[in-house]
């Protein structure tokens, strides 16, 4: 079971990954493919994270100057997750206001329906 | 049948995925960078947090350009949801005393320590997101407890301009002095003193401002509509 210990968090930030582009593929209700964007954007802010992390790792602050930096994670990635993170969120908000207007245009969140009225 | 082919397509998403992942061991140091960030970060920049150092300093202009596509949703965000026709107000009944009370108690404690946050960015885990994102859920409880009460829109427009007229000016400033953008041009200090680091602080204080006045401008703009 080495392997599953291993890459542990690997497979959760693909599991994540995966659920969330299946929810974007399948669903029609606009609201589940937003949810859908925020899962997918988690799990790739786990595995960036993941892959910067280091076995017995502590965070990249020297909190007191004889703080030995051997064991200390890669701070690049935090700071791409720091960007991303906010940026994650920007989008939601827009893609939010931009359902609430179509609510309010099509008195429908559902994609099939969306698609078959015209304007 | 969409279900079919869409879980096929993942599938294949997922093979392609492993297949290149399980070249990438987990739990070791992959990226010469971010060994000489740890080395040489302290000394260079005068932050003791490497991740402020390595996002204000190193990559700071990269995080100019975050601030920016931040400011553009919050200004589409405005644009697509104020352009409503015809504008409904919904009745909402009062909050009651304990509610109303409570949420104007905690409103300052929330601000304090968002701005406790961003000030010590470069000392502590945090920085000027943390610290807006906090500052902007205290303007969200606001909003939520005591439903008439709202922020100016000048004042919120004054701290996001302001906010990011620092950084540029900042960036501007190291142009001038040492030959490119945001340059550290102030001292040093001490590590782990609090006026340490040089522009680090003043960055990140800039966009805490900014941050928190841009979360809490789309809060503002979503509680409107709805």
């Amino acid at each position: 079971m080495s392997f599953l210990a291993d890459y542990i968090y690997y497979i959760g930030a693909f599991g994540l990954i995966l659920i969330g582009l299946y929810i974007i593929l399948v669903k029609h209700n606009l609201i589940k493919v937003i949810v859908g964007l925020g899962i997918l954007d988690t799990g790739v802010n786990l595995f960036l994270i993941s892959v910067g992390y280091i076995t017995k790792g502590t965070a990249p602050i020297f909190s007191r100057p004889e703080i030995n930096s051997e064991h200390m994670v890669d701070p690049v990635p935090q700071a791409l997750v720091l960007t991303a993170i906010v940026i994650g969120v920007a989008v939601l908000a827009l893609a939010l206001s931009l359902a609430i207007r179509l609510y309010q245009h099509y008195g429908t969140l559902n994609l099939r329906k969306i698609k078959e009225q015209r304007w | 049948m969409r279900k079919i082919v869409s879980i096929l397509l993942l599938i294949i998403v997922a093979l392609g995925i492993s297949l290149s992942l399980a070249k990438i061991p987990f739990g070791t140091p992959k990226t010469k960078v971010g060994r000489y960030y740890l080395d040489k970060g302290v000394e260079e920049t005068g932050a003791t947090n490497i991740v402020t150092s390595v996002v204000v300093n190193y990559r700071g202009f990269d995080t100019l350009g975050e601030v920016t596509v931040l400011f553009i949703a919050a200004i589409g965000l405005g644009t697509v949801l104020t352009a409503t026709v015809g504008k409904r107000r919904i009745e909402t009944t009062p909050a009651s005393l304990v509610l109303y009370t409570g949420c104007r108690l905690l409103f300052p404690l929330i601000l304090i320590f968002g701005t406790y946050i961003f000030i010590h960015g470069h000392l502590t885990p945090g920085g000027g997101f943390q610290g807006g994102a906090i500052i902007a859920s205290g303007f969200l409880l606001i909003y939520l407890g005591c439903r008439e009460r709202r922020i100016s829109r000048v004042a919120s427009n004054m701290a996001e301009s302001l906010g990011g007229l620092t950084f540029v000016v900042i960036g501007l400033v190291g142009l001038v002095f040492g030959g490119y953008f945001l340059l550290n041009f102030l001292p040093k200090g001490i590590a782990n003193a609090l006026f340490s680091a040089g522009i680090i602080p003043i960055i990140y204080i800039a966009i805490g401002f900014k941050v928190g006045s841009e979360l809490a401008s789309i809060i503002d703009n979503l509680i409107e509509e709805s």
